[in-house]
């Protein structure tokens, strides 16, 4: 399995994000739902953008086209000068271990593996694992007494914590978080969300967050606003 | 109302997921159909046994006996009778028409007792022909067509006699079996007028045999039976793992279904009763189809198993079925039973976790662990009582429980010894998949344990009943060499031509062995001596297991005789000991031999030893000693000089063949079986699979978000299920040859009499292992399916808020 590592393109210290005229649509049981309808954004090398919206406006759709979950109806995804809607499921896996740091708001930790291993768990599968940084996170995040434990043994807050140690462990050029703050209380929303943004600005990375919070939202380098599946 | 809204809800689960509800039902048909296939096939040979007693032996009534196990001479029945006692006169023997060797019972149907009229004689007109020359032979319509133009004796054909037995009025018999004024035993009859002179005045040489409660061919097949129960019972247990398990899946699928019936309003106990009343109708659902399978298996494995029977002990079954109403109710109770004790620790959990701790996977994570540590607990138990079993208890039934406390105490003990070996190899992998891979295997054995311990019992049981009946046949194969020595063996049609072969034979052959029996009692048990020659064939050939250094000298003089391993075993005999073989008859056991296949105690004396003292044996088969090559000629020459027909003359090679054609067909039943219980562990496996596979998703989206792809996690998936199959298979090797070591040392010496050897068979493994492993593929394939082909919609809702 450490044959992935010979799969790794390029590490991008930063990665500069181009999306033309990117649309997307699913079957549902009242016919076909078009979520995005030709979404034109740019992000620069570093940027932190909040993608905010209503439920149902594509924000969640938008981000796992960026982190290549899923696969457009039709338009470009050009990351780092490369379209990654093209790649196939073996380059997209390749793409996704790389390149891109995914932060969900149900944390998504791996339930057999204790803190310790879920930390280093990309890290290792992208071939960057890098035990200072790891230490460096360790302390910043204040999870050092949590690292033998079990996901189902710690709070919300702890396990969003690890979540973002896990996803910043892989120095990703692109980190991308969907509601991370959602299921966490107000204060320790702030706080998380503060981590998160001082340590990709720490590693330069660029920032996509999508959140229905306005105050959040603000306080990120840009806001983009969607609306029935455009940007408004 | 409420009761139907919430039973709606509860059901509606299974609407959901039809393939769980298959496994369930499937699981649980299975468990019913093999044991009640099982329980029909020991009911219907019982009840032939009981018809068989009833017509054969007469077990109702006291009999007298010789003490010694000789005749009565007939003068002690007259005697009886004139002194006003209701008695009737019985003689035993064996007698061949042609090829067919029967049991020739001679009685005096006049004298009979009413309770004991059980022989089928017609009207007025038959009981004549019966008694008056030359008289009737009434048989079973098998036993008819085997000896129609066999005999000039007319034929009384009746459905309520076993096949292999002819009775015949006394004088006939007396004088077939040349046996002139001579009874086996006088029965009883049960009403006598008082005031009679006591039996021990006037026939103070003869014993009274009370009632047997269980006729020989009940008790002798008793292991038989046994053996079939406990194989039942495994095939039922590792089919109830899989109900348990689908049972225990289908409690914690529905978590959040109880916790939200309980919050509005359900209460604990109306739920309770609801999922009781939900696996009552499974179970009678697939109870009813299990049932309806059993009888199918046993109509199938039935003729395999008369033909066991008949090989192993000469017990009569008839090869068909009849439905039993008492069967169908058991059936139903034991699926019903089955059910609920499968799902008594799901029930109690529920019980047990308060209302809002329902919902959360930990709290069941936790009352697991306790589960776990009572599974650890339990298993020490068992298999400390397993030992002492072996080391201080005695009797079939101890070697049983031996069986039964190993194999359960194992199993329970194997999720254990598996997690420490996952845990092992997590700690000594270092990449993050690698070390994934072994975590996640670890957390999937709960899912899969009971999965695991089913595969593990049968694979157990494949390998130890596998190794016993290889063993058996290698050893068998071997002794077989030996005991059938002779090129060609060769019977006699009556006494005149047997003189008249021994004389041709003389300048014929290297040496003519005569075969040469009596059925007497010794100690109480029915046996047969043997009369041997003194000859090179015995003291080269016969397989003896123990013996004083010049016994073939102290046979050949008459002194000594040698005894078969099941003779030495029951009675316990030692080198030296007297044994009384006719009243005036001791001799002194020089040596014990090996005789497997054969239920009695047999004893092996000089023939002119058994001749002085049973004058009336009979002297018609000979085992004859040529050169290879002269075999067919010699076939040829007997043919044309003496006319016998095919039959009468048989060689070693066919002999051999049909030894073994007996032999295997005895295991015929053992190995379907075998097949069967390993069917429904692969049918566990895939049941828990296929559940677990449902439950898969939020542990798989993380690694494939982080990049890994759809196929190397199925792949990974292919791989671990393997490893765990191996895993279990690893475990399953020392627990099936400790299976096979307590089969052939204590449930076979306490079953048949013999002790084998055991060998060893690692080919017979690797096919095994290949069988298991082909299984696994297949136990993993759709779910496998389902997995690679997942679109990744599937897995986003894993990811996404809004799933």
């Amino acid at each position: 399995m450490e044959s992935y590592i010979c799969d790794i393109v390029v590490i991008l210290a930063a990665i500069v994000i181009a999306l033309r005229n990117l649309r997307k649509s699913y079957e549902t049981a009242e016919g076909r739902l078009e979520v995005l309808r030709g979404i034109n954004l740019d992000l620069g090398a570093g940027e932190s953008v909040a993608l905010i919206g209503e439920s149902g406006s594509g924000k969640s759709t938008l981000l796992h086209l960026v982190a290549c979950l899923d696969r457009p109806d039709s338009g470009e995804i050009v990351v780092g000068g490369r379209d990654i809607s093209k790649l196939n499921d073996r380059e997209r896996a390749a793409y996704r271990r790389a390149e891109v740091g995914l932060v969900f708001q149900q944390f998504n930790l791996i339930p057999s593996l204790d803190v310790a291993a879920n930390l280093a768990f990309h890290a290792k599968l992208a071939g960057r694992h890098d035990s200072a940084w790891e230490n460096e996170l360790v302390e910043r995040l204040e999870i050092g007494a949590l690292l033998t434990r079990y996901p189902e043994q710690l709070s919300t807050g702890q396990q969003q914590r690890v979540a973002i140690g896990r996803t910043l462990a892989a120095r990703p050029g692109l980190v991308l978080a969907d509601e991370p703050t959602g299921n966490l209380d107000e204060a320790n929303g702030d706080a998380v969300l503060e981590l998160m943004l001082s340590l990709s600005k720490g590693t330069g990375s660029t920032l996509l967050l999508v959140t229905h919070s306005q105050r959040l939202a603000d306080r990120l380098d840009r806001q983009v606003h969607l609306r029935s599946g455009k940007i408004e | 109302m409420m009761m139907w809204t919430a039973a709606t809800a509860l059901l509606s689960h299974w609407r959901r997921r039809p393939l769980q509800l298959g496994a369930l039902l499937s699981g649980l048909a299975l468990a019913t159909a093999l044991w009640s296939g099982v329980q029909a096939i020991n009911a219907e040979a019982r009840a032939s046994y009981a018809r068989a007693a009833a017509v054969l032996d007469q077990d109702e009534l006291v009999n007298l006996v010789s003490p010694n196990g000789r005749s009565i001479p007939q003068a002690a029945f007259v005697r009886l009778r004139r002194a006003g006692w209701n008695v009737s006169p019985v003689l035993e023997g064996h007698y061949r028409f042609g090829a067919t060797r029967l049991r020739m019972i001679g009685i005096e149907p006049l004298t009979m007792p009413v309770e004991t009229n059980t022989v089928d004689l017609g009207n007025a007109g038959d009981l004549l022909s019966f008694i008056s020359p030359p008289g009737t032979l009434v048989v079973s319509p098998g036993t008819a067509e085997k000896i129609r133009g066999q005999t000039d004796l007319a034929l009384r054909v009746s459905d309520q006699m076993p096949d292999g037995v002819a009775f015949a009025d006394i004088g006939l018999a007396q004088r077939l079996l040349k046996r002139d004024g001579e009874l086996s035993r006088i029965v009883i009859a049960g009403d006598q007028r008082p005031g009679l002179e006591p039996l021990g005045m006037l026939v103070p040489e003869l014993s009274v045999r009370e009632t047997n409660a269980q006729s020989d061919v009940e008790h002798l097949t008793e292991s038989f039976h046994l053996n079939l129960t406990a194989f039942g019972f495994l095939a039922f247990v590792v089919g109830l793992l899989i109900v348990y398990s689908t049972i225990g899946l289908a409690f914690e699928q529905r978590r959040p279904t109880f916790r939200t019936l309980r919050s509005l309003g359900v209460s604990l106990k109306v739920l309770a009763v609801l999922l009781i009343a939900e696996l009552v109708l499974f179970a009678l659902a697939a109870g009813a189809v299990g049932v309806a399978i059993g009888y199918l298996i046993a109509s199938l494995l039935l003729p395999g198993v008369a033909a066991t029977l008949e090989g192993l002990y000469g017990a009569s079954v008839p090869g068909t079925l009849s439905l039993r109403p008492e069967w169908w109710v058991s059936g139903f109770a034991i699926a019903v039973a089955g059910t609920l004790v499968s799902s008594a620790q799901s029930l109690l959990r529920l019980m047990r976790v308060p209302l809002l701790a329902v919902a959360q996977p930990q709290t069941w994570g936790r009352s697991s662990e306790a589960g776990r540590r009572f599974q650890v607990l339990a298993a020490a138990a068992l298999l400390s009582l397993s030992g002492a079993l072996l080391l201080w208890a005695d009797g079939l039934e101890a070697g049983f429980g031996v069986l039964g406390c190993l194999l359960l105490g194992a199993s329970l003990l194997l999720p254990a010894v598996l997690s420490g070996f996952l845990t092992l190899m997590q700690r000594m992998s270092s990449g993050a998949l690698v070390t994934w891979f072994w975590a996640d295997a670890r957390q999937q054995l709960p899912g899969l344990s009971f999965a695991l311990m089913a595969l593990l019992l049968a694979l157990a049981a494949n390998i130890g009943v596998g190794t016993m009946v290889e063993s058996f046949r290698l050893t068998f194969v071997g002794w077989l060499d030996q005991r059938l020595a002779a090129e060609l063996y060769v019977a006699a049609r009556n006494g005149d031509e047997a003189d008249r072969l021994r004389a041709w034979l003389a300048t014929k052959v290297e040496s003519v062995l005569p075969i040469s029996s009596v059925d007497v009692e010794i100690r109480g048990q029915p046996m047969q001596v043997f009369g041997v020659v003194d000859d090179p064939t015995y003291r080269e050939h016969w397989p003896l297991i123990v013996g004083i250094p010049d016994v073939w000298d102290r046979v050949a003089s008459g002194e000594g005789v040698l005894v078969n391993e099941q003779l030495w075993r029951r009675e316990r005999l030692r080198i030296g000991d007297k044994l009384d073989l006719a009243s005036d008859w001791e001799a002194t056991v020089v040596g014990v031999y090996s005789d497997y296949g054969n239920p009695k105690g047999q004893v092996m004396a000089a023939i002119n030893a058994l001749i002085s003292h049973y004058p009336q044996v009979s002297r018609l088969r000979y085992g004859l000693r040529v050169q290879p090559d002269q075999v067919a000629d010699l076939r040829s020459s007997l043919s044309d000089e003496f006319g016998l027909p095919p039959d009468n003359i048989v060689d070693q090679a066919a002999l051999k063949e049909q030894s073994r054609r007996i032999f295997d067909r005895t295991f015929l039943v053992t190995g379907a079986l075998n097949i069967f219980t390993l069917g429904v562990a692969a049918l566990a496996m895939f049941s828990s699979l296929l559940t677990l596979s449902e439950m898969r998703l939020p542990q798989l989206a993380p690694v494939w978000a982080m990049g890994v792809t759809r196929r190397d996690l199925a792949l990974l998936e292919l791989l671990r299920t393997l490893v765990l199959w191996l895993a279990t298979f690893a475990a399953a090797l020392p627990l099936g040859l400790a299976l096979a070591w307590v089969l052939l040392a204590v449930v076979n010496v306490e079953a048949f009499g013999w002790r084998l050897p055991m060998h060893i068979f690692p080919y017979e493994w690797v096919r095994l292992g290949l069988v298991a492993l082909a299984a696994g593929v297949i136990s993993v394939f759709i779910p496998l399916r389902r997995l690679a082909g997942l679109a990744p919609s599937e897995l986003l809702k894993v990811l996404a808020n809004e799933r």
